[in-house]
């Protein structure tokens, strides 16, 4: 098998400390390979959003390590991580954090812009993951004047602008009826399909089936997984 | 589960045997398969109760089965009235989990975790059944829809118990107040 595009290796995550300490994470281990999409599952406080924002680069472990496309987020520095996040990373949240006063095209080819690409090219690139995700036609409008599952599509042409490698999704269908919800489960899954590794965190069980691989988090532990494909993957981490 | 009503609703049309179970497994996304001879001897109970009857041969000389005014009847009251739910089918996985809890040897929490990951990976496969098309039909689809509804019930109810079990264990677990070591006074608690 190839290397994973994201790999994270025995990561803790602790927030505060004495009596206010919280291990949101204790020693996880998990990888994603190209062309497949992983679900996390797990209650409330679980630790599967901390998990999410780690593996982005958002956050960093308290110990343990994470690699995306084999580079190591630790030693890639604030820097480095924040072109990683514009470059090989693609997000996407319940909120769908898009930019109110930017158009659709312009949220999608935001992060190409911070990256340096030229205004034209970054647009005809925002264009093409519109028509992607079936917004062709909406690239002029603003967010306000799209639906909710409108909008969610625009965050997905966002995160996959520019050939992403590793596509991170947290609970995006939670705003969304379930039919909305299975489009855009349908088009991250296409995404995964056409080469991405995808993460996905839910609550909701027919969201994490379209994954190859759910994985139960619990109080910070990886506790079970369920999949077709027997996990190779699982060295260490998994509570037995 | 009773075919009856449902293979006498598709005889809204004429029918032969294998026709008619054809017709009944592709409506119904072929996810109950039927014997050709359950279907016969089906039919051949309708025709006793006056509900169909032979309607003559197809081209091909095969004998054809069509309602009577009393089965269109029955077809119109099925439709009009809910499904029974007053007698809720036996349910293995409540029944197992309820002795589980009771049986000390036990590991609940495996039996759980065991299967939400099977109903979980019966989840994957309609996912798949659909990714395939087999959800392209709209009757073949909301039958399939209706599998991933109960699988997805399922496993949040499997979730649930989970979380009952870990709080039950906690409870259970949870020390004891301490008792006061001297008699007290009786007027402070």
């Amino acid at each position: 098998m190839s290397d994973p595009v994201l790999r994270l290796t025995d990561v803790s995550r602790v927030h505060g400390t004495g009596a206010a300490e919280v291990q949101a994470l204790r020693g996880v281990s998990l990888a994603a390979y190209a062309g497949e999409l992983v679900a996390i599952m797990g209650p409330s406080g679980s630790g599967k959003s901390s998990l999410l924002t780690i593996a982005g680069g958002l956050d960093s472990p308290t110990s343990g390590s994470v690699s995306v496309d084999g580079q190591d987020l630790g030693e890639a520095g604030i820097s480095g991580r924040a072109k990683l996040r514009r470059t090989s990373i693609g997000y996407v949240f319940q909120d769908f954090n898009l930019i109110p006063a930017l158009t659709a095209a312009e949220n999608v080819s935001l992060p190409l812009e911070l990256d340096g690409a030229g205004r034209r090219p970054a647009r005809d690139a925002a264009r093409v993951a519109l028509e992607e995700v079936g917004l062709d036609g909406f690239a002029d409008r603003f967010p306000d004047e799209m639906s909710g599952g409108q909008r969610q599509r625009i965050a997905i042409a966002r995160a996959i602008v520019g050939e992403r490698r590793l596509i991170l999704a947290d609970e995006p269908t939670g705003a969304l009826d379930t039919e909305t919800g299975e489009d855009i489960l349908k088009l991250i899954r296409a995404r995964c399909d056409a080469g991405a590794a995808g993460v996905l965190v839910t609550h909701e069980p027919r969201y994490a089936s379209w994954a190859d691989r759910v994985i139960y988090v619990r109080d910070g532990l990886v506790v079970d997984e369920a999949g077709e494909t027997p996990s190779t993957v699982f060295a260490t981490g998994v509570e037995q | 589960m009773s075919v009856k009503h449902a293979l006498l609703a598709l005889l809204e049309k004429p029918r032969y045997g294998y026709e008619l179970r054809a017709e009944f497994e592709q409506r119904t996304g072929a996810s109950w398969p039927l014997n050709v001879g359950q279907v016969y001897t089906t039919l051949s109970r309708l025709e006793r109760d006056g509900l169909v009857e032979a309607g003559g041969t197809d081209a091909e000389g095969r004998s054809l089965y069509q309602l009577t005014e009393a089965g269109r009847v029955e077809v119109k009251g099925w439709f009009d009235s809910p499904v029974e739910r007053t007698q809720p089918q036996r349910d293995e996985l409540a029944i197992k989990l309820a002795v589980a809890v009771a049986v000390p040897s036990v590991d609940v929490g495996k039996v759980v975790q065991q299967q939400r990951n099977a109903t979980m990976q019966a989840l994957q496969g309609y996912r798949r059944q659909a990714r395939s098309g087999a959800g392209d039909d709209l009757a073949g689809g909301l039958v399939l829809d209706r599998l991933v509804f109960a699988a997805e019930a399922e496993i949040r109810w499997l979730d649930h118990c989970e979380s009952r079990l870990r709080r039950a264990a906690a409870t259970s677990t949870a020390p004891e107040p301490a008792e006061p070591t001297e008699p007290t006074d009786g007027g402070t608690r």
